[in-house]
């Protein structure tokens, strides 16, 4: 088994209503070092063993977990837990 | 004429959209549960609001994945007209039938109000009753009406003239006031308004009915013989 964790991020240019929100809220409680939030998903998949699994990780990104009009993935492969 | 309305998980305007056509334009209209639809023999596919799989993921993103949008496709390069209203219209971009994606409202807020929108094609079949530059009321009823799409595509949207309603006042954020727009062959419409929600004055404005009206009339000028 695998654990692949992958994270969605918005495009750079994309502007993020949600991020502006948070940062001003972060702002509000005295965080004013704060310049820019971007709010992104995390997602964790686990997944049997297959050597083409980078392969198969990025087509499930293009095709459903990420939008690539307005989104970039990345991701890590480690080793899942036997339960 | 006869429209099929596909039924997802979550859809709720299915109803009005079967209304709209059934009831306000007078003509045959089926309810098509996504699973078991088979899209061949209609005049025109109505894709409508709700949020189909709850919004998961992204909006419209989950039914993208379903079977029905190889029909879709299909129907989409054959030249059936196809309209996608609001999560329809979410469904389209997903499944890349249209340009572009949806990003929250720039004010957070799920928005639910009548809007004035201006016609920037009245060439499509979806809008030629309509003249350019007029002014129609349509309610709009959603959280992620945010369209986007890059410099690029927005470049060729406007060149090839498939920017077809605009907001008077831009309540979302969209890149340049951009409401509804079709693909390039023309025949797949998708807006974030609901004309269907617009059909009769009972209802505060019947300004949507002209764009099922339009793609009545094109029907009859292309398959009805003498029409």
């Amino acid at each position: 088994m695998k654990l692949v964790k992958v994270h969605i991020t918005l495009k750079e240019g994309v502007l993020d209503p949600q991020g502006k929100a948070v940062q001003g809220s972060l702002n509000t409680l005295g965080y004013d070092n704060v310049q820019e939030v971007r709010v992104g998903k995390y997602l964790e998949l686990t997944v049997d063993d297959d050597a083409n699994i980078e392969t198969a990780i990025e087509e499930m990104c293009n095709k459903l977990l990420a939008n690539p009009v307005i989104e970039n993935y990345s991701y890590t492969v480690e080793e899942g837990v036997v339960q | 004429m006869k429209f099929a309305v596909i039924v997802f998980p979550g859809s709720n305007c299915d109803r009005d959209m079967y209304y709209a056509a059934k009831d306000a334009l007078g003509e045959e209209a089926d309810l098509l549960w996504y699973q078991e639809a088979n899209l061949e023999g209609y005049d025109a596919i109505l894709i409508p609001g709700g949020f189909s799989y709850g919004d998961y993921l992204r909006s419209g993103a989950i039914a993208s994945t379903s079977d029905i949008v190889v029909q879709l496709r299909e129907q989409a390069d054959k030249g059936v007209p196809i309209l996608g209203v609001c999560n329809g219209f979410q469904i389209l971009l997903e499944s890349g039938l249209l340009p572009g994606a949806m990003l929250r409202n720039q004010n957070l807020k799920f928005m639910c109000h009548f809007e004035n929108l201006v016609v920037e094609n009245d060439e499509t079949i979806f809008t030629s009753k309509y003249n350019n530059g007029e002014v129609i009321s349509i309610p709009i009823a959603h959280h992620d009406g945010n369209y986007y799409c890059d410099e690029e595509t927005l470049a060729r949207l406007k060149e090839n003239n498939q920017i077809v309603f605009t907001y008077q006042n831009n309540p979302n954020g969209s890149v340049s006031d951009i409401a509804g727009i079709v693909n390039e062959q023309g025949n797949v419409l998708g807006m974030m308004p609901h004309p269907e929600r617009a059909v009769e004055a009972i209802l505060t404005s019947d300004d949507g009915l002209k764009l099922f009206q339009s793609m009545l009339e094109n029907w009859r000028e292309r398959y009805v013989a003498g029409a």
